[in-house]
């Protein structure tokens, strides 16, 4: 027994000296307000996004990052709160990015459920955030480890020169698997951030999803960090019929829309083979 | 009993902490270059068959010296400075001579930035490869200094100022068949040695490891595969992974470059996105790959948006 106390009390030294390096121990997670990530930026931001809401770190909220940052211009981020029920909005932000939120997104009748690409200044936790009806948020994510300069290097087609020329094209498809409708949807746009010298920041905004009546499915908030030529995969009850209505608008108040026809994805699929 | 000490070792094993305390213990690495004999007056040093880390010092691309009646040719430079420094000294350790000549097989840090070494040596690279380099060498400076703090310690890309053409050269009696190629980037330069039969692939081949793909065009690239496999030739050194004598690495190659190219458009005609492509799963066959599911990773990041944007249906805008 004397050695496995002695054993134990080892455990408990090296803990504290993971806390001090800044392992995501438990024991970090007093230290910086309840945050496992052990971010320094955690008290802010959650001071800021969430006021005064309860807030629980959630592994229910299933956050999916790939193994490494390739390009800190676009990094795939996918976040599945679908184990939880009456989601009313999903926030995916990166405490350490100059623009912290990415997108907040209301899903209304779409199900709880988004990927899409954001851009990375620095290593650091990326989060998805999930409001329920309750009122409490659901937190969850993990660090990413990245080069620099994500939001401040001019986008690709500001340096190609092209931006303009294919400025709101919208490009998409719908599947559907028997268990949801994906919509996966792309639109062009430079995503300006307003930190690269003489290009103000210009990005889309808005972004809702409608049927082919008019009713609201989906709607978004959307900030520069997300990625240069956005890119999101939303989804619906399966068996969605008809139509679906896409309208982004950009900080120009320029309104890119487009009706995508239920056979999309058939027809891409079909042209593939 | 057993089972607590398994428990106090697993926490322990955080992996999250490793790197982190080793960063925190500062810079204490040096690069122990071995190389082996593969033929008469050839040696390879292998590089690690795994992608750049801390731990490795970015020492993962092969490495070929040739020894010549007018100094030793070395193909390739490495990840840095120090890497340069101690190749230089081998190559002179294995030959007896001074480092004549140097061949760039392509842009790519881990093979070219170890050019600061060899100063007083010719440095030969395709006319693609010294243009990537103009490009790309401030970013890649960039992203290795962030990936190896202390190894890169002093390194500076040097440009290849002389112009390696298509076809033979002889320097100091060896007769080398030079082959300008493109695929794995704009510019890969492959060399023939006739005296052993080798031909030194760079990056167009890799063994047993997964191929990266940074500046692919998957269509050049296996047509330049075409163009080695239908060379005659008795070994061959891969970019990455070990010798190959058999034709089995210009295949499995071809093979991967397949597959990959075919899963990435199956997924966009599926509508996957990014993070769900990144995790496809890898056929058995290539279960001997090392690093298959970290270059996928990558590879989606390389390919995906541009496959989007040709492959989904444009509408309204």
């Amino acid at each position: 027994m004397r050695v496995w106390h002695t054993l134990f009390l080892g455990m408990i030294r090296i803990a504290s000296l993971l806390a001090l390096i800044g392992a995501p121990a438990a024991a970090l997670a007093a230290a910086s307000g309840g945050d496992p990530l052990g971010s320094p930026m955690w008290e802010y931001h959650a001071a800021r996004v969430f006021a005064d809401a309860p807030i629980v770190f959630d592994d229910r909220v299933k956050v999916s990052l790939p193994v490494l940052a390739e390009n800190q211009h676009v990094l795939p981020v996918t976040v599945d709160a679908r184990a939880l029920d009456g989601v009313e909005r999903i926030v995916i932000f990166a405490d350490l990015n100059p623009i912290p939120v990415a997108v907040e997104y209301t899903p209304l009748a779409a199900q709880a459920f988004i990927a899409t690409r954001i851009k990375l200044d620095q290593r650091t936790p990326v989060r998805a955030a999930v409001l329920t009806k309750d009122g409490v948020w659901h937190v969850a994510g993990d660090w990413v480890d990245a080069a620099g300069g994500g939001c401040s290097a001019p986008p690709l087609s500001r340096v190609r020169g092209d931006w303009a020329d294919h400025l709101g094209e919208l490009r998409g498809g719908t599947w559907d698997d028997g268990q949801a409708t994906r919509l996966r949807l792309a639109l062009r746009h430079p995503m300006d951030t307003g930190l690269v010298e003489n290009i103000p920041e210009y990005n889309i905004e808005a972004l809702t999803v409608s049927d082919e009546a008019g009713t609201l499915l989906a709607r978004m908030a959307i900030h520069a960090s997300v990625s240069e030529d956005p890119a999101f995969t939303l989804k619906f009850a399966s068996g969605l019929s008809g139509d679906l209505k896409v309208m982004a608008r950009d900080s120009g108040g320029l309104e890119f829309a487009g009706q995508l026809s239920a056979s999309s994805g058939a027809r891409i699929a079909a042209a593939s083979r | 009993m057993l089972k607590r000490r398994e428990v106090v070792l697993g926490a322990l094993a955080l992996p999250m902490v490793l790197p982190q305390m080793a960063r925190a213990q500062g810079f204490a690495g040096s690069y122990n270059l071995a190389a082996d004999p593969i033929g008469d007056g050839i040696w390879l040093v292998r590089g690690a068959d795994e992608a750049i880390t801390p731990q490795n010092g970015g020492a993962i691309a092969n490495i070929v010296i040739m020894a010549t009646d007018a100094g030793a040719i070395v193909v390739d430079t490495g990840p840095s400075l120090s890497y340069g420094r101690a190749l230089e000294a081998l190559a002179r350790r294995l030959t007896g001579t001074p480092v004549a000549r140097v061949y760039i097989t392509h842009l790519h840090p881990d093979h070219s930035f170890g050019n600061g070494a060899f100063g007083s040596s010719e440095i030969h690279a395709l006319p693609a490869t010294r243009a990537e380099l103009e490009r790309d060498a401030t970013g890649f400076e960039d992203a290795m200094y962030r990936m190896l703090p202390g190894w890169i310690a002093g390194t500076e890309v040097v440009l290849p100022q002389h112009e390696a053409t298509a076809g033979v050269v002889l320097v100091g009696g060896r007769k080398l068949e030079l082959l300008a190629l493109a695929g794995h980037s704009e510019g890969d330069l492959a060399i023939l040695d006739h005296a052993t039969g080798t031909l030194i692939a760079g990056d167009l081949v890799f063994h047993n490891r997964a191929p990266t793909t940074p500046h692919a065009d998957v269509p050049a690239w296996l047509e330049a595969l075409d163009y080695l496999a239908a060379l005659p030739h008795q070994q061959l050194v891969p970019g990455h992974g070990p010798l190959c004598e058999r034709g089995a690495a210009i295949a499995q190659t071809r093979d991967w470059l397949i597959w990959l190219d075919g899963a990435l458009r199956e997924a966009v005609a599926s509508g996957l996105d990014m993070t769900e492509a990144g995790n496809l799963p890898i056929p058995e066959r290539f279960a001997g790959l090392a690093e298959a599911r970290y270059e996928l990773t990558r590879s989606v990041a390389h390919f995906y948006p541009k496959l989007e944007a040709e492959m989904l249906l444009r509408f309204g805008g």
